[in-house]
């Protein structure tokens, strides 16, 4: 058989992004000065995204799909990767670990979730799940010196292991039943399992108890919500954000997160599509967990980081509303929430990280006190974000909920979006409360802003996007649209 | 429909929210510019919409001065602005109510004075958008932008007491309202994705489904008017904000509760709201007799009227389930009366504070000795408040215990004996505070001066316009009220009487 050259035009932009990553590898080697190599990674993050807009297609006989689905999150990547190095470049002096391969890292952990995301096949989505982890271990345990930050490290890594080594059960598995790794060649197999279950039982109430599946499934559900986070898989998100520095703490609040939703999305509604029941059954509950656990643990934190940790946790439970729906519909409201989530929450961190300065770590809801009168920009500007993750209007946060719910109302599931409301309305309680020390308490200590330009343009792009599209969201909306339109 | 060839009620929106933007280019150290940019803007507004005053056609209950855009065409949402008879008064009262909050702050506000008047300028703007919204979308949207600047305000102008008073507010408010936005979701998909108001209002639905969203809307508005017993917030935050924050809730803000009811509940679910309507004036009267009963027992100046208003809007609610011509109008008159009168003894209230800096009923005493002008005008607005004939306040009682009697004759008595209690506390306030001799607190207190007078001016004018010719206020809702009592009461069972009922109530 004659080896045929696979078309790389569709896996362009990851064969890019692996070169530029490991140029800048190498070029640290030779440039001194680290804000070089920032804005190298950042050019690299826009050379990327300028070549995924001629990278569609399917290539490696199925094993890669870039289509628009994938498309849509490898722009919520880049856009992460551009966010979070803007926020770093002053921080990780400031922590004295100004080293070029935390960006290096920063693209490899990208370039894995570009991966996962255009995975047709349950192998290349391993390699870029683990692609993506391994760099983010690391860089959880950044902070050399800190034992906080090793901790974090090592318990994401431990942790992390765990999920792996179930997602590779779940897909041993799956290969026992079906014969094959791909995506969708494994849906067609599934319909056909459960279509044989049905005329073999003949009971036409619950028709299906095909337990390897069932059970190939629950192994899925259990690494995935690991990776975004979801109760009751959800115990090293605290400690690791906590521990992490803040600028890897922004990344990964996003960036692994979005990678999750990515496969979660793939896999359940192609690969599970037949076995929507099955796992509307598993999730439903997971979400709801999610919400609870998330939003009433948050009120107890003392340090915003941990704090911001249960409330991405509870992000992830309102998004997992949107799968659920099981529809095309409820897929476009996860991607434009996931799109509106990375905005507030950077920008939320971006203020998180302004406040550690040489010798003071700024980072308990209590160092927030009187920031309204010290530094009333950075108080305004921590104002919007808290009122969109709350989901106030005309926040980006509202509108992305409202078609979130929307989208659970439209598949039935009516009381689950109840749920979530009253979970969000909860929430209000925490985020409020830093407006509350922001505005209504007088200072205490004196707060020395390390702001840079960087800081300040990740800024103005987060929150000019965070209300445009809480006003205006019709365009993201139907771009969203257009990229789950496949499900 | 727009006769103006002017889109007055988006510039009428969005007037206020440039002005706000405009302050956040001011140098924070230039109050005097921001003050008076401030006022300016609000003034203007007030000016704009007059217009709406003069120009409203009277003869119809269609929504006029009707704007429409498309803003989220993948979803179906637009929007669409209009007013009818019922909110278009609410439009004019929010806007007189802004200058006079900027009057009022001029001095007694002293920190942060920049975002105090932002706030002031984006809670006019989001007040009007909820009155003048006609796409569901839009108006939860004005209604929870709301809760931002009336929750910073609060808690950062506000008393003592104030964080708690604000984080109170805005959760209970946020709670009701949340499970309106999953009714207003499940009312999109009933409706054929649709979230226009004119298009759901003229659907049926079916009953329980019905009392569903019934249910899932009074949680809203319910919170916001506040009946009883979702009310605690009420008295904490109308009593810890400051004077232009107690105003505008008391004059704006709680009315919205009321006009959600008037405008979503009784169209959308007109079986449902006719079967709850003994609840509702259930409801109704345990708040107007026990919030009369709580004033009475107040120390607290600010607390007092506070607790009055969950008496006051007892009131309203009681019109407005009453279910007939007279009760709907007088709780409509109701609500613009209450809002003057309450917004009037709150602004009263804030001009002793600001010279005193005490609530405390006790420490007052001989007021009227000091200050003369202050007094009488005081009186009016205690009169009014009790209702006394030629005050506005006895034209809307009067039509809503007339409304009540017809409706429930237990109803209507009791809600009389609410009168009673309110004419009790309000005299017994008034004596303490303005008679008697004269505490040391109260010795040598300058009188009310220009800006104050021409801040209370307004109101006194109001409440005798009202209370000798309503019939000016009242016919711009004749039709409307028409128009909507025929949608609740036409349709099931006792479709017969009611129709006699109108046919009545036109002769």
């Amino acid at each position: 058989m004659p080896f045929v050259m696979p078309d790389l035009g569709p896996v362009m932009p990851e064969i890019v992004m692996t070169c530029l990553a490991l140029l800048i590898l190498l070029a640290d080697l030779v440039i001194k000065r680290k804000e070089t190599i920032a804005f190298l990674s950042i050019a690299s993050a826009a050379i990327v995204t300028y070549l995924l807009a001629g990278s569609a297609g399917i290539t490696f006989k199925g094993m890669f799909i870039a289509d628009n689905y994938s498309l849509f999150f490898k722009l919520i990547f880049m856009l992460n990767v551009i966010l979070t190095v803007l926020i770093s470049v002053k921080y990780i002096a400031i922590e004295k670990v100004n080293f070029g391969e935390y960006y290096s890292l920063i693209l490899f952990s990208t370039l894995g979730m570009m991966l996962m995301a255009s995975a047709g096949d349950l192998i290349v989505l391993y390699l870029g799940l683990e692609l993506m982890a391994l760099s983010a271990y690391v860089l959880a345990g950044f902070l050399r010196h800190d034992i906080k930050s090793n901790e974090a490290a090592i318990k994401y890594f431990l942790l992390g292991s765990f999920a792996s080594a179930f997602l590779l059960y779940g897909i041993s598995m799956i290969y026992g039943l079906t014969g094959t790794t791909d995506i969708y060649k494994i849906g067609e197999e599934v319909n056909r399992l459960i279509g044989e279950s049905k005329i073999s039982t003949s009971s036409p109430i619950h028709p299906f108890t095909h337990s390897p599946l069932l059970l190939s499934i629950v192994m899925f559900a259990a690494a995935f919500s690991f990776k975004i986070a979801a109760v009751p898989f959800h115990m090293w998100a605290p400690d690791v954000y906590e521990g992490a520095p803040t600028s890897v703490t922004a990344f990964m609040s996003v960036g692994p997160k979005a990678a999750g939703f990515a496969v979660l999305g793939r896999v359940f509604l192609t690969a599970f599509g037949a076995a929507r029941i099955e796992w509307t059954g598993i999730l439903i509950p997971i979400a709801a967990l999610t919400m609870a656990v998330g939003n009433i643990v948050a009120i107890s934190q003392t340090n915003i980081k941990r704090m911001l940790a249960y409330s991405s946790i509870a992000h992830a439970g309102y998004m997992l509303l949107g799968i659920i729906a099981g529809t095309s519909e409820g897929m476009a409201s996860v991607l434009n929430y996931m799109l509106i989530y990375a905005f507030m929450n950077i920008g939320a961190f971006a203020v998180v990280i302004m406040l550690r300065s040489e010798g003071f770590k700024g980072d308990n809801i209590s160092d927030y006190e009187g920031l309204a009168k010290t530094h009333p920009l950075a108080a305004a500007l921590m104002l919007v974000f808290m009122f969109s993750l709350t989901g106030i209007p005309p926040t980006a946060g509202f509108m992305g909920k409202f078609y979130l719910f929307m989208s659970a109302v439209s598949a039935g599931y009516v009381w689950l979006a109840v749920t979530a409301v009253i979970f969000s309305a909860i929430s209000a309680y925490f985020y409020l409360r830093i407006v509350m020390y922001m505005y209504m308490k007088e200072p205490k200590a004196e707060v020395q802003l390390s702001a840079s330009p960087g800081i300040a343009l990740a800024l103005a792009i987060t929150v000019i996007a965070v209300l445009i599209i809480g006003v205006l969201p019709s365009k993201v909306i139907s771009v969203a649209r257009i990229a789950a339109a496949g499900f | 429909m727009n006769d103006l060839n002017f889109p007055i009620l988006s510039a009428l929106i969005f007037l206020p929210v440039a002005g706000a933007a405009l302050l956040l280019l001011i140098s924070r150290s230039n109050e005097s510019l921001i003050k008076w940019i401030s006022l300016i803007v609000s003034t203007a507004a007030f000016i704009i919409s007059i217009p709406l005053f003069t120009e409203f056609n009277k003869s119809t209950h269609l929504m006029q001065f009707t704007e429409k855009h498309s803003w989220i065409p993948s979803l179906n949402i637009n929007y669409s602005l209009g007013i009818d008879g019922i909110s278009i008064l609410f439009v004019l009262l929010s806007t007189l109510i802004t200058i006079l909050c900027v009057l009022i702050s001029w001095n007694s506000i002293k920190a942060k004075v920049k975002e105090f008047y932002i706030s002031i300028l984006i809670m006019e703007g989001a007040m009007l958008g909820v009155f003048c919204a006609l796409d569901f979308m839009l108006f939860y949207l004005f209604w929870e932008a709301m809760l931002i600047p009336m929750y910073l305000l609060i808690g950062v102008w506000g008393g003592s007491n104030r964080i708690y008073a604000a984080v109170k507010f805005f959760l209970y408010t946020l709670a009701g309202s949340v499970l309106m936005l999953v009714g207003i979701i499940v009312l999109y998909y009933q409706s054929g994705r649709t979230l226009d108001i004119l298009e759901l209002t003229a659907k049926t639905y079916p009953y329980p489904l019905q009392l569903w969203l019934f249910w899932a809307f009074f949680a809203a508005f319910a919170v916001k008017v506040p009946m009883f017993p979702l009310h605690t917030w009420l008295p904490d935050a109308h009593t810890e904000a400051p004077t232009a924050g107690s105003v505008i809730l008391a004059a704006v803000l709680i009315k919205m509760g009321a006009y959600g009811f008037i405008r979503f509940s009784l169209p959308l679910f007109p079986e449902a709201s006719r079967a709850m309507t003994p609840v509702m004036l259930a409801l109704s009267v345990i708040a107007i007799i026990y919030g009369a009963v709580i004033c009475l027992a107040q120390t607290d100046l600010k607390r007092l009227i506070a607790y009055s208003s969950v008496s006051h809007m007892g009131f309203v609610t009681l019109g407005i389930f009453a279910l007939n011509l007279q009760g709907m109008e007088g709780g409509i008159l109701q609500m613009i009366n209450h809002g003057i009168v309450t917004g009037a003894l709150f602004l009263s209230v804030g001009m002793i504070y600001d010279r005193t800096h005490t609530r405390q009923i006790s420490d007052y005493g001989g007021v009227a000795s000091v200050m003369p002008v202050y007094a009488a005008m005081f009186m009016v607005f205690t009169l009014a408040s009790i209702g006394l004939p030629a005050t506005n306040g006895f034209i809307g009682e009067f039509l809503i215990i007339l409304g009540g009697f017809r409706a429930n004759q237990w109803a209507g008595v009791l809600a009389a004996t609410g009168v009673i209690i309110g004419a009790g506390y309000m005299l017994w306030l008034y004596q303490r505070v303005f008679f008697m001799e004269t505490k040391p607190k109260v010795a040598g207190l300058a009188d009310i001066n220009l800006r104050e007078i021409i801040t209370l001016l307004p109101m006194i004018i109001l409440i005798f316009w009202i209370g000798v010719y309503p019939n000016v206020f009242l016919g711009f809702m004749h039709e409307s009220v028409k128009h909507l009592l025929e949608r609740v009461n036409s349709g099931g069972a006792h479709e017969a009487s009611i129709a006699k009922n109108i046919l009545e109530i036109i002769k």
